[in-house]
């Protein structure tokens, strides 16, 4: 007989794509009043098991089981029907729309059959906001909300569509630290009601944060089931990865030369005019990487592309190895041995539908080897890109190959090994590990270090404190636009946190 | 180690863990050469459909008749015909029409590569078109060649400004190229037509009454006719020029980093500026090239046969450039798919054509109707391509889900 309180079971799920098999019969239980996550890097099929969860897929083998029935969803609504309720990674909401229209969509409080009888909407929603104790305001509009308010609305639109077991898509990714604490308080009420929830995510300590049992999976196959208890971020690691996994990079003691990047009282403005960047100054030197640290939103992003000369300073100087660039191309700036992993790699760091060749060649196609005369030599960017591709273990692919056939993890190795072959003074490193699982983060980790151990001057954007942390020899923090603080490699995380916030401690939302 | 050039390897053999990015992209490719014939074949059906309907005449016959119009039948090896040769001679109209209507669809094509879409084709046209007969006109103590290569080189210049204004204004106000091209093509025709009602109108033909014409551009500045005879309109060496256009639109793009760099913006801007391209500059450089394909397309009628512009000309005539829009879409901004859309297009003008479609098979003024609805269901569906890709998986899925099934 099935354990009393197991709710679904997924037996033996196999999903086949033409040429991969995603899931290869799959086995995962939810009990009721849990969250059982589900771990994985980029690609081990997480994403296609709740898909076929949600109707979105059909297995081809294996079967659903709902309250100790067998079921079959031919869509999303089946699976509405049957109490599942999925968030997902992108949110599906109406940003014209108050919270309360959003969320009775679909399921409209009606008065006389047609018109949306709004107070009844709005008491609907406020009652099921309290009885979950959300704080939400129900007359806002969702384009005038935070992200995480608008991850709130998507599981009250769930939960009034009564769902019982609620599938979460990697729901921290668009999360601040702050919020994503929130989300954790949420979860843990919804788990005291009986709520049964699934938290998809690649990340090991939110796992091992949120979760009381974890299904890790590898390469479309499962791999174990282990308790909370017991489970440490090494062991998560090893099973997701299949092999040992360093979570703390290694490396010696730094010894700065001279200073190669130089950034003298920068304003920047961004699109709107807004000043961003507000008279910054700070240098690093060869064999360093300094780290700027802060909250999203900061001026982060306009100071990088300020340095990388894709926005025009207001006001300020920045030097490369004592050359004034303020003000000069972008080209001329690559040119003067400036490396750039930009923030955003699908959106500024491919050219999606290029070949890796064409795309490691972004900054020299038009110079010999590559061409002459202005003509190009496709040969000689292959024969460039297999090396490159070799040397830094780009995976999934070759040098014809489309960017956009590659993980996200190899996708941003392709960028490294274009920034890195190219072997510049000063390396511009904006949220390099974004979105990437541990065995990709500990590659492009262990790159920035062999860098810096090589005498170049690493100026690391990052929003994650650990990453900043464990590999920075300096940190600076911004808060809004200004340089607060500088801090040595062995500052305290809440010491940091303090200081991202302004040293204030941020305000309850 | 060194591996001299090895073939490089095919994605398949790699590491098998596509991205929905990479299976859409396979589909896209699968897709590649299947819409454009979904497409086509559907738009002859409903095509038939209304032949059907309207005449109660049999839509293969009607089809078959246009066919014979083209003058495609006379490549078919057991035609034959008496002198002067009627299917040769709609043969030889088929290949002009192909001859302007590759060059107009390259006009789009080069653009829509730059992530521009050059309505203004018509507009370039007519400026190419008033460069080359001026050109013409002028210069008449040069010997041919020279003329000739002038004349053409005007022309391509003029497309180029004309279109280049448009990509000025995108690059810097960001004028939107739809917007301003079209405002381009209301400008040339008023301009354009003023000129050849005015300044330019030729005094012979005012003194006779006759609607507004330019003089005749001078012997040496006239296109060599290579088929049939030139005063029956034949086939001059315009055909190699587009053709060799084609191979050089092919060149400009793979081979070269001009066309890199266009292909870069193309696909993402933001990764283009990030790379170190000049983006607008680019637009600027995409415009003016496209419009220098428009401006050859216009020279090539006013050398090669039409030798002096009118106002119909101006007004109606120029219009084939829009067809260039549906020619470029259809065939994928590709060079071989563009040959073979151009080819369509133009046969399915000539075979339609009042002067050689049967009067008994298909009333004459219902005739360009017909090819009218077949072009625009093909524009509407080359739109709609996504979802004849979407009904093609479907097709494909269910098929999958049977076969299990029906194993069991």
């Amino acid at each position: 007989m099935p354990d009393e309180a197991v709710v679904l079971e997924l037996r033996g799920i196999t999903k086949r794509f033409p040429g991969v098999v995603a899931n290869d019969a799959i086995s995962f239980d939810l009990r009721r009043g849990e969250v059982h996550a589900l771990l994985g890097e980029n690609g081990a099929g997480k994403t296609t098991l709740m898909n076929v969860l949600y109707g979105l897929y059909r297995p081809d083998e294996g079967e659903i089981v709902l309250g100790g029935r067998p079921v079959a969803f031919h869509s999303p609504q089946d699976a509405i029907e049957h109490g599942i309720g999925m968030v997902h990674q992108h949110f599906m909401l109406i940003p014209v729309m108050t919270v309360a229209e959003n969320i009775v969509l679909a399921a409209e409080p009606a008065r006389a059959g047609i018109f949306l009888d709004y107070a009844e909407a709005r008491r609907r929603v406020l009652a099921l906001a309290e009885s979950f104790g959300f704080a939400i305001d129900p007359d806002a509009r969702v384009r005038d909300i935070g992200v995480g308010q608008q991850q709130r609305v998507e599981i009250l639109k769930a939960l009034y569509r009564r769902a019982d077991i609620l599938v979460l898509d990697e729901p921290t990714a668009v999360l601040t630290p702050q919020e994503a604490g929130e989300l954790f308080a949420i979860l843990n009420v919804l788990r005291r009601e009986g709520m049964s929830i699934v938290f998809i995510s690649h990340k090991l300590n939110e796992v091992l944060a949120i979760a009381d049992r974890i299904t890790v999976l590898r390469r479309g196959r499962k791999v174990d089931t282990v308790p909370r208890e017991g489970a440490t971020e090494a062991q998560l690691a090893r099973l997701m990865v299949g092999r040992e996994v360093l979570l703390r990079v290694e490396k010696r003691p730094p010894s700065p030369g001279e200073p190669l990047l130089e950034v003298r009282d920068l304003r920047v403005l961004d699109d709107r005019g807004l000043e961003k960047v507000r008279s910054v100054s700070f240098q690093v030197r060869a064999g360093e990487i300094v780290a700027l640290a802060g909250i999203d939103g900061n001026g982060q992003s306009e100071l990088v592309e300020a340095i990388s000369g894709l926005r025009r300073p207001a006001a300020g100087r920045i030097l490369v190895a004592g050359r004034d660039v303020t003000g000069r191309s972008v080209r001329e700036i690559i040119d003067l041995g400036v490396g750039h992993i930009p923030e955003d790699r699908q959106r500024r760091g491919l050219v999606l539908d290029f070949t890796l060749a064409e795309n490691l060649a972004l900054h020299d196609y038009d110079h010999p080897p590559a061409s002459r005369f202005g003509l190009l030599f496709p040969k000689r960017l292959v024969r460039w890109a297999r090396e490159l591709l070799e040397r830094f273990d780009v995976r999934g692919g070759g040098p014809l190959t489309p960017a956009s056939a590659l993980s996200g993890g190899n996708q941003q190795k392709v960028v490294l090994a274009r920034e890195l072959g190219r072997d510049p003074d000063v390396l511009l490193a904006a949220q390099p590990t974004r979105g990437l699982d541990v065995g990709a983060i500990e590659f492009v980790h262990r790159q920035l270090v062999e860098a810096r151990d090589r005498g170049k001057a690493v100026f690391l954007v990052s929003l994650e404190l650990e990453e900043v942390l464990s590999l920075a020899d300096r940190i600076l923090v911004i808060y809004e636009g200004r340089i607060v603080g500088e801090y040595g490699p062995d500052v305290s995380e809440d010491e940091l946190g303090i200081a991202m916030t302004g040293g204030r401690v941020a305000e309850a939302a | 180690m060194r591996e001299p050039e090895r073939e490089p390897q095919a994605p398949e053999e790699a590491e098998a863990r596509p991205g929905l990015a990479a299976r859409l992209d396979r589909y896209q490719r699968a897709g590649g050469l299947v819409t454009p014939l979904v497409t086509t074949i559907f738009a002859f059906f409903v095509g038939g459909l209304v032949v059907l309907v309207i005449t109660g005449k049999n839509p293969l016959s009607t089809y078959l008749e246009i066919f014979n119009g083209t003058g495609l039948n006379w490549l078919l090896p057991w035609e034959t015909c008496a002198h002067p040769c009627g299917p040769a001679l709609s043969l030889q109209q088929t290949l002009l029409q192909l001859t302007t209507l590759t060059l107009t669809a390259l006009a789009v094509a080069f653009a829509f590569r730059c992530g521009l879409f050059n309505i203004g084709g018509q507009g370039q046209y007519i400026l190419g078109a008033l460069a080359a007969v001026q050109t013409g006109i002028w210069f008449e103590s040069l010997p041919a060649l020279p003329h000739v290569v002038l004349a053409v080189a005007a022309a391509a210049l003029a497309g180029a400004v004309w279109a280049g204004i448009a990509g000025l204004l995108k690059a810097t106000v960001g004028a939107h190229e739809v917007i301003s091209t079209i405002m381009l093509n209301w400008t040339a025709v008023f301009v354009v037509t003023y000129l050849v009602s005015g300044p330019l109108f030729d005094p012979v033909a005012e003194e006779a009454g006759a609607p507004p014409i330019t003089e005749p551009v001078a012997e040496s500045a006239r296109l060599p006719v290579i088929w049939g005879s030139a005063l029956l309109q034949g086939l001059h060496v315009g055909l190699f020029v587009a053709l060799a256009a084609l191979v050089l639109y092919w060149v400009v793009l793979n081979r070269t980093t001009l066309g890199y760099e266009v292909r870069a913006v193309g696909l993402n801007p933001d990764a283009a500026a990030y790379g170190g391209i000049p983006v607008a500059r680019r637009y600027v450089a995409a415009m003016a090239i496209s419009g220098s394909f428009a401006g050859t397309a216009g020279a090539m009628d006013i050398l090669g046969w039409q030798h002096t512009l009118d106002e119909t000309a101006v007004t109606s005539y120029s219009q084939i450039a829009f067809i260039g829009i549906a020619v470029a879409l259809l065939g994928r901004t590709t060079m071989v798919g563009i040959f073979f859309a151009g080819l369509l297009f133009a046969a399915l003008q000539t075979g339609t054509s009042t002067r050689n479609l049967n009067p008994e098979v298909f009333r004459p003024e219902l005739a360009g109707n017909l090819t009218e609805i077949i072009q625009g269901l093909i524009i509407l569906l080359v739109a709609a391509d996504l979802l004849v890709l979407y009904l093609w998986q479907a097709r494909r899925r269910l098929l999958r889900r049977r076969l299990p099934e029906a194993a069991s």
